[in-house]
């Protein structure tokens, strides 16, 4: 176990965890927009900035990314940390102006309104998307595309993607709403910000309602080697 | 290189030595040679041309015994290329053209020297014979590009003939690992690539940090606009590249080396290739290198074309194969680097440094330089100056001597505004600062960097609202866009500054740039982002008044920007 101040607290946290996971377990609220516990720690919003003091030197670091040091001295909302913040929230909300988390977050720390032109985005490119699909799902079937400014999130050539199985994880971690995600009829929509896919639904034989995409089960009867008429009922109808 | 050589890998200090020694007795060293330059700059000014016309002259006059033609890496004086000199004198002729060859060779041979190609120093308006006796070349310290003009770079037997591996012989069998490490710490070499950070500490941590296997890399991947250092080390003396990194990987203990290289830089790749090729040959990579036991190999790596992948991270991601986006590098990459090994990355000019300190000692090399910072540092040298090219001074010499006593000053006798060093990262240093003696230190001081040694000179007639602008979108198109403030703020930033330069410049543009400024130092992923204000903030703090012309009387002070568009409407 390790020792460490945050705000003022002394805690103590497991070697190898973060600053933000230590933090979050003693209920010190740090905000963050692309983190999430299901994938690995990306560092891309910066949000989650804390000022670190090690001897004279105080410095910033992503606290989702650094690991907790005996001894280390960390302060979550210094006046450095939270005009830094300001500053971020006001970019994300030049970026999306109309959605409705990032007002609610920029509103939480103190920015109502920015001063930069502004555009009529919803992805902030936390790219927590392409990582759920990557390492959770394990299809790859999305990715940031372009570089810089020029960035964003699509399946490779904007092309629909003959990998993607429509089990909607991009949607479901995306923390500013912007995938889409939608079943009528038989039929799966999954909405990016750049393009769209439709998939299959399976029909349960028993109830017939349409529960999952057919794609999907057959990615999941591969993978854990079952039987393929395991998935012929939707789970309500099976024994 | 016509004849075949027939090579034998060499297995011993000793097969070295005899090996040198017979390479010098095979030449004269009172023939005449005729060098002429083929790096990159020269070959752009015809050089070519030059060079052809040698060896057809040299052939039909059969003339092989008397004179011999060497074509060579850049002495640096790009300004005056294509440029030839004639050895053992250092005859130096300047803009040689392909119908002045025949006349070179005529007058040559008779023992005369053809005046019209001489050099005229601007200052006394008398012709200069002698290479060391021009201007340009009289304050630098040539220690790295000095031998330039004595290597044909495809031509392993001529870094040889010089001593060249030398300082690996005597690292493998004359020095422990520790000794190595312990003499380039005291030598203080600092990382040439930009951060300044101590080699051989780097290489400490690197040598006890636990792993399966460790990476040697070297970083020549040089990005930045107007900076041509690695490119002309690796054009013109490959092999100090190759011998630096051979007694970094025994000093470390790694076995396997990679050169990212950037893809542009087409006579640096044939030459490290070729380089490669040759020093496997004998016997100076592979396995039981100099028969001391010791393996190491060395892949080239080649870029494409993205300016972040000169950075340490986002440029092992490119090794491994995915995109190079930088990562945070709380976790150093001497732990864990390429393929999560440890991992020491140097950058060209930085490994170009090590045999000389193996071969002289800490104690020669820590003499030359200033207390933080050691040795010599090669900047190429661009813009508004009359000697373009690649100056090679002691660190410390002052910002003036280099502009004026080396680059000749401004020319058209126009007034010195400022000078850009490190690339677009870097900062503006005004002509008040021009008694800064340059290291790596007093540049960051001032709010620049030592980069990787580029410096632009700007004139009179430079706006330099309009120089941040241009650095501020060369970063905005080359951010990798991974990290909100780097990819948000330098496209806010590139907005605001090209709406100043277009007469839409608003009360609070220079407060909002401040404010972003402090962002992007403190809340970047990686140094892309967090030095890219440096141009912004150093030209906020020396030509503020350029600014606020700009925003309140709409007018460009240097009448670059044109804004009376706008004042119209």
């Amino acid at each position: 176990m390790v020792t460490l101040t945050i705000d003022g607290r002394q805690l103590q946290a497991e070697a190898g965890t973060t600053i933000l996971e230590a933090a979050r377990d003693n209920n010190i609220y740090i905000p963050t927009l692309c983190f999430n516990e299901a994938v690995k720690p990306y560092g891309a919003c910066r949000l989650c900035l804390v000022e670190i003091t090690r001897g004279k030197r105080e410095r910033l670091v992503a606290s989702c990314l650094y690991e907790v040091e005996e001894g280390l001295v960390v302060k979550t909302n210094s006046e450095r940390i939270s005009s830094n913040r300001r500053m971020l929230m006001e970019l994300l909300l030049a970026r999306c102006p109309n959605n409705r988390e990032i007002q609610d977050l920029a509103r939480q720390l103190g920015v109502e309104k920015t001063d930069f032109r502004l555009e009529d985005e919803n992805c902030i490119l936390c790219a927590l998307c392409v990582r759920a699909c990557t390492e959770v799902v394990g299809v790859s079937a999305i990715s940031l595309v372009g570089r810089g400014t020029n960035r964003q999130m699509a399946t490779p050539f904007y092309e629909p993607s003959d990998v993607c199985i429509g089990c909607g994880s991009c949607a479901y971690v995306c923390p500013t709403g912007a995938i889409g995600f939608e079943d009528v009829g038989d039929t799966r929509h999954i909405y990016w910000p750049k393009n769209s896919m439709e998939f299959k639904l399976k029909k349960c034989k028993t109830c017939g309602q349409y529960w999952a995409p057919e794609k999907q089960l057959e990615y999941i009867i591969k993978k854990a080697n079952l039987s393929p008429d395991l998935f012929d009922k939707c789970p309500d109808c099976r024994d | 290189m016509g004849k075949k050589q027939i090579v034998k890998r060499l297995n011993s200090p000793d097969e070295l030595e005899a090996l040198r020694q017979s390479i010098v007795k095979s030449r004269d060293s009172n023939r005449t040679c005729i060098v002429v330059c083929g790096g990159t700059g020269c070959l752009a000014l015809g050089a070519q041309e030059v060079i052809t016309g040698f060896r057809r002259e040299l052939r039909k006059r059969r003339l092989g015994s008397k004179l011999s033609l060497r074509v060579t890496g850049c002495p640096g004086f790009c300004e005056r290329g294509p440029l030839v000199v004639v050895k053992p004198e250092n005859i130096l002729y300047q803009q040689v053209r392909g119908e002045d060859v025949p006349e070179i060779i005529s007058e040559t041979i008779k023992g005369n020297i053809v005046d019209r190609l001489l050099y005229t120093d601007p200052a006394t308006g008398k012709k200069i014979t002698y290479e060391s006796d021009v201007p340009f070349y009289k304050k630098q310290k040539r220690l790295l590009l000095g031998n330039n003009s004595n290597i044909d770079p495809t031509d392993i037997r001529d870094y040889l003939a010089l001593g060249g591996y030398g300082a690996l012989s005597k690292a493998l069998f004359k020095m422990s690992p520790e000794k190595i490490i312990e003499e380039v710490k005291k030598s203080g070499l600092r990382g040439r690539g930009g951060g300044g950070f101590p080699t051989g500490a780097k290489w400490e941590s690197c040598r006890r940090a636990h792993g399966d296997t460790k990476y040697i890399i070297c970083n020549a991947e040089e990005g930045d606009p107007g900076a041509f250092v690695d490119r002309n080390l690796l054009e013109g003396n490959p092999h100090s590249v190759l011998e630096g990194m051979l007694i970094g990987a025994y000093a470390i203990g790694g076995h396997q080396g990679y050169v990212y290289i950037r893809s542009e830089y087409h006579l640096a790749l044939e030459h490290l290739t070729q380089a490669i090729k040759q020093a496997g040959e004998y016997g100076f990579l592979g396995e039981n290198i100099l028969g001391s036991g010791f393996d190491f190999n060395i892949k080239i790596s080649r870029g494409g074309g993205a300016y972040v992948c000169g950075e340490s991270t986002a440029l092992m991601a490119s090794l491994e194969g995915k995109v190079g986006e930088p990562r945070a590098k709380y976790v150093h990459t001497v732990e864990r680097g390429l393929w999560d090994q440890p991992s020491n990355l140097n950058n060209v000019e930085t490994w170009a440094n090590v045999p000389m300190i193996i071969n002289r000692g800490a104690d020669w090399y820590s003499k030359i330089g200033t207390d933080s910072s050691k040795g010599t540092k090669i900047f190429s040298l661009a813009g508004k100056i009359n000697n373009t090219g690649l100056v090679e001074v002691p660190m410390g010499i002052t910002l003036k001597e280099i502009i004026y006593d080396i680059g000749g000053g401004i020319p058209e006798g126009r007034r010195f505004k400022a000078a850009q060093t490190g690339g677009p990262g870097g900062g503006c240093i005004p002509e008040s600062l021009l008694n800064l003696p340059v290291d790596f230190d007093e540049l960051t001081k001032v709010g620049s960097v030592m980069g990787s040694g580029s410096m632009i000179v700007m004139d009179e007639n430079t706006c330099m609202v309009d120089i941040a602008r241009y650095f501020v979108s060369f970063l905005e198109g080359e951010s990798c866009g991974k990290c909100l403030p780097c990819r948000e703020g330098l496209k806010r930033m590139s907005q605001i500054l090209a709406g100043i330069t277009e007469g839409k410049g608003k009360d609070g543009d220079i407060g909002l740039l401040e404010r972003l400024s402090s962002t992007l130092i403190d809340c970047s992923l990686c140094a892309l982002g967090s030095t890219a204000s440096n141009p912004v903030l150093t030209t906020l703090r020396y030509f503020r008044d350029e600014y606020e012309a700009h925003i309140k009387d709409k007018r460009c002070p240097a009448g670059v920007c044109r804004l009376d568009a706008v004042i119209r409407k």
